[in-house]
């Protein structure tokens, strides 16, 4: 079994893993950090998206020992001391979430959008999260927590 | 209005949770212990099986058990709980719904055997090495040809594979009214298979404590109560005192999660069999293989109109496919739920329908998001467009004329609509959506090479689900009340333990509202309950927009009974006559005199029984509940839809959506305008988006988000919601129920636009591009021929 070694949330973690292990996998089930989830196998929905070394990736399609050495953030990782981050405030006070499932890959996208696109527009928003599948709010809200989140991070 | 109060647009309480990762689903809870269960299923539509091999793996590493439908002969089927009869009064024919098949399978993705392993890919590993040999059969698809001569049989029980063939409504006097009219509108149409994809997939974990003799099971339920009670008492897992039931956060349901399943079933089953924790996460393509669909109408519709433009007559036949099995409540999705408001918002005399429910070699077919009503709202929206449109009327003016507008109103099909406007709904959505500067925009369009059509849709559904008696009448096997109970703790803070299920409808903060605005205590004083058979007394669940109609009136009648016995607590306190305490804004007053005691110090001085009688006043503060409504609820309203064609390529862009809502009084409505948000976007979906595919042999070909297309944010625009009001009369709170409005609402308002573009009533949903584009070819060549 090959061993991985990756900084989840602050902390580095290692473990012998059987080769298939996905990350998705590695970080519910060894780690139990469950608020990332699996909505549909094919990287489709995008309710496993955390953050790789920065960047946004479907975790339900990445083999855990590719991230080895990484640094992972996931939902659980992204408010610090008790402080919500921007972009989960923005998910709260606009409604942007519903049944709560898509919602720690929704926000770890959003965040991600922003990174690269600073304070996108409704259209871009929407295109940009192509990615991530929401049955619950027909997009309406999440839309306006996008635009607000992002608003609230580069201030 | 206080800020926590009703009406106010308080922030959900429960979203701390789902924000920060720490929701608590089926999936993300793991027992002591516990093995893991894949199930095999049949890759055959319709197959009998000759003989299943397990030896070889059963000795695959991991494996601790695997079950066929020969060991699991002891446990009862899944039933079906609303008996239909049909014309000639025989009731309604089904076959055995085995929980494993048993020696015959009746759709891709039927239940052959489970493999139990320590880790879930053991037990997937162990499953390819299972050899079963089929004896594959013809299968039967589509429920237009399930009647046919030589079609193959589902069940050897049910002739020419029906279920029932029911109607409703006067036949002769609908004829009358069609041999009498002046105009005839007739429309042949399907309403398309639908898969409810609530994007956590169902999960379930059985567990079993041989200590004590209990059963539990965790599953991804709608209404944990109704699952023990027929796993109870219909299945025979084990009687409800031994069997608990908890649903936790549960991510979606839209219907799909009522129903009691195969696998959770077994899972439940199976641990006390190996006395080991048993759990199964559904891969999205079980899901789609496997989770009770929607929808799936074929209706031939005609409308009768006299010379005045009023409508004097429907008729309607549809064929209602069911799948291989009746799940839960199948059978009253095309009858009661459907064909009862197929009069809409009509003063419609005379109508008359049929309906032909047939088995088909395909997944179930139960209710989803809307059951029936959209089906129905989608039949009459579409009639009275059309009928407009060749009658040479503007099709709002033509639904004013013949808009009910006295209530109460008995429509010939059962409902006693009890109030509504539909005017004032018409006429602000109307005003919304610059219906004006159509022609405008239209030309505009035109300019620039495209097409652009506006679509109505006057829809009215029924909700509040539902009066017991009224509904046992009718066939349903449970009555439908909800129940509370309302503890008031010495320190004035309140638990609600409800029956009603969120899963994602924000109860834990609507709830919360009505009991901060009664008792004047803060909202973070209050918590909601539910979700678990060991807390709750009992209940019914959450579908068909019931939870506030029922289950918060259910809470409303307990505070009602806190409040009187609290005011007798407080005349202690307050050494008055119980007659002369007043109870408003949290504080207790003695009529005419300042003397008075707020909430908290009342519920503390319920709970020091030595200050009073034991003979007149008994301790504590706590009061339950059970409301069975008196009527069901009629919201209603109109969506206004505005596309732009570009003919070249079919696609089709909503420029504009228009939502105006009737749900009687509100208790939130930034959480009521996004049940509108997501219900138009399912409507969207099921338009111009989503289908279900199966092939001629029954396998299905959109069995993955990579096949079946889900609504993403960029096929969707900005949703304009307004509001009208008129109260309910039938229940405390005047509440009409909102979850389902706008999946009923949309799907006629996009093909109403569409066809206002293009010039064609002959289209079929989903109104893809290549379906949109056929239809302007089509139309194209057929005005050439013409010229």
């Amino acid at each position: 079994m090959p061993t991985v070694s990756i900084t989840v949330n602050g902390h580095t973690v290692s473990a012998d893993v059987d080769a298939r292990t996905l990350l998705v996998q590695f970080l519910r089930e060894n780690l139990r950090l469950t608020g990332t989830h699996v909505g549909c196998d094919t990287s489709q929905c995008g309710a496993c998206v955390v953050h790789i070394d920065g960047k946004a990736v479907k975790s339900c399609t990445t083999l855990a020992v590719q991230c080895d050495g990484s640094v992972v953030t996931t939902i659980e990782g992204l408010a610090h001391n008790g402080q919500l981050h921007p972009m989960q405030e923005a998910f709260r006070e606009h409604h942007g979430l519903q049944c709560g499932f898509c919602t720690p890959g929704m926000i770890m996208s959003a965040v991600d959008i922003v990174n690269r696109k600073g304070v996108p527009d409704e259209h871009t928003i929407r295109e940009e999260l192509e990615g991530n599948i929401c049955r619950c709010t027909g997009y309406h809200n999440i839309v306006k927590a996008v635009e607000a989140g992002a608003k609230a991070m580069v201030a | 209005m206080s800020a926590t109060g009703i009406g106010a647009s308080v922030r959900r309480k429960e979203d701390q949770r789902f924000i920060t990762g720490k929701g608590q689903y089926t999936d993300d809870i793991n027992r002591e212990g516990q093995t893991h269960a894949y199930f095999l299923r049949s890759p055959h539509a319709h197959a009998n099986i000759k003989s299943i091999d397990t030896k070889a793996a059963s000795h695959m590493p991991g494996v601790v058990a695997i079950f066929t439908g020969a060991d699991t002969t002891a446990v009862g089927g899944l039933i079906c709980g609303w008996m239909i009869h049909s014309k000639d009064g025989s009731p309604m024919k089904s076959g055995p719904h085995p929980v494993l098949a048993q020696g015959k399978v009746r759709y891709v993705g039927d239940h052959v055997a489970v493999v139990i392993a320590e880790t879930l890919a053991q037990a997937k590993d162990a499953a390819e090495a299972i050899k079963v040999d089929y004896d594959v059969l013809p299968a039967v698809v589509v429920a237009a040809k399930a009647q046919d001569k030589g079609a193959a049989l589902v069940h050897a029980e049910v002739p020419n594979n029906r279920v029932y063939d029911w109607h409703i409504g006067d036949k002769a006097a609908t004829e009358a009214a069609f041999k009498a009219a002046k105009h005839v509108t007739k429309l042949d149409i399907t309403n398309n298979r639908l898969v409810p994809n609530p994007m956590e997939p169902r999960a379930a974990i059985g567990d079993y404590d041989s200590g004590t003799d209990i059963q539990t099971l965790y599953t991804t339920s709608q209404n944990p109560h109704v699952a023990r009670l027929v796993l109870s008492a219909f299945i025979g897992i084990a009687p409800e005192h031994k069997l608990r039931v908890i649903a936790p956060d549960v991510g979606g349901g839209f219907g799909a999660k009522i129903f009691i399943y195969a696998e959770e079933t077994v899972c439940v089953w199976a641990a006390k069999k190996i006395n080991r924790p048993v759990k199964w996460t559904a891969d999205r393509t079980e899901e789609f293989l496997a989770i009770a669909h929607g929808r799936d109408h074929q209706t031939h519709a005609e409308m009768a109109v006299d010379g005045d433009g009023k409508i004097t007559g429907l008729r309607v036949k549809t064929v209602a496919n069911m799948g291989a099995y009746l799940s839960t409540f199948a059978s009253s999705v095309p009858t009661y739920l459907y064909a009862t408001l197929l009069s809409g918002q009509y003063n419609i005399p005379n109508i008359y329908a049929e309906v032909d429910a047939v088995f088909t070699n395909t997944a179930p077919v139960d209710a989803y998001r809307g059951a029936g009503r959209p089906e129905a709202a989608f039949v009459i929206e579409r009639l009275v467009e059309v009928t407009a449109r060749q009658l040479g009327m503007d099709p709002a003016a033509f639904r004013k004329k013949n808009f009910i507008n006295k209530f109460p109103h008995q429509t010939p099909v059962i409902m006693m609509y009890d109030a509504g406007d539909f005017k004032a709904s018409l006429n602000k959505a109307m005003e919304m959506a610059d219906v004006k500067g159509f022609g405008k925009r239209k030309r505009d369009s035109a300019r620039k090479g495209k097409l652009r059509g506006l679509g109505y849709s006057a829809y009215i559904e029924a909700c509040g689900i539902a009066p017991s008696q009224a509904v046992g009448s009718l066939g349903a096997g449970v009555g439908l009340w909800e129940s509370a109970e309302v503890r008031v703790n010495p320190v004035g803070t309140v638990e609600v333990l409800t029956g009603s299920h969120s899963h994602g409808q924000g109860h834990e903060t609507t709830f919360a509202q009505l009991v901060s605005h009664r008792l004047g205590i803060p909202i973070d004083n209050v918590s909601i309950v539910h979700g678990d058979t060991d807390k709750v007394q009992f209940g019914m669940g959450t579908y068909g927009s019931r939870s506030g109609a029922v289950g918060m009136s259910a809470i409303s009648k307990a505070l009602d009974k806190v409040e009187a016995k609290a005011k007798k607590v407080a005349a202690h306190v307050l050494e008055a006559a119980e007659a002369d305490i007043d109870f408003k804004d949290g504080k207790f007053t003695v009529k005419g005199t300042d003397k008075s005691v707020d909430f908290g110090t009342v519920a503390l001085n319920a709970y020091i029984a030595h200050k009073f009688n034991p003979q007149e006043l008994e301790p504590g503060l706590k009061e339950g509940s059970f409301y069975d409504p008196t009527n069901f609820t009629f919201p209603a309203g109109c969506h206004i839809c505005e596309v732009e064609i570009d003919p070249e390529t079919g696609v089709t862009t909503i420029a504009k959506w228009t939502a105006v809502d009737d749900f009687g009084n509100v208790i939130n409505p930034m959480i009521v305008e996004g049940q509108v948000h997501g219900g138009v976007a399912q409507g969207i979906g099921q338009a111009m988006l989503e289908g279900t595919v199966y092939d001629k042999d029954g396998q299905l070909l959109t069995a993955s988000y990579m096949d079946y297309t889900m609504p993403r944010a960029d096929d969707l625009p900005s949703i304009q919601v307004g509001m009208t009001v008129t109260e309910c009369p039938s229940n405390p709170l005047g509440i009409k129920g909102c979850g389902e409005a706008g999946a009923i609402a949309a799907p006629p308002a996009v093909i109403n636009a569409i066809t206002d573009a293009i010039g064609t009533e002959a289209i079929t949903m989903p109104a893809s591009p290549q379906v949109v584009w056929a239809a302007i070819q089509k139309q194209m060549k057929s005005a050439k021929a013409a010229e």
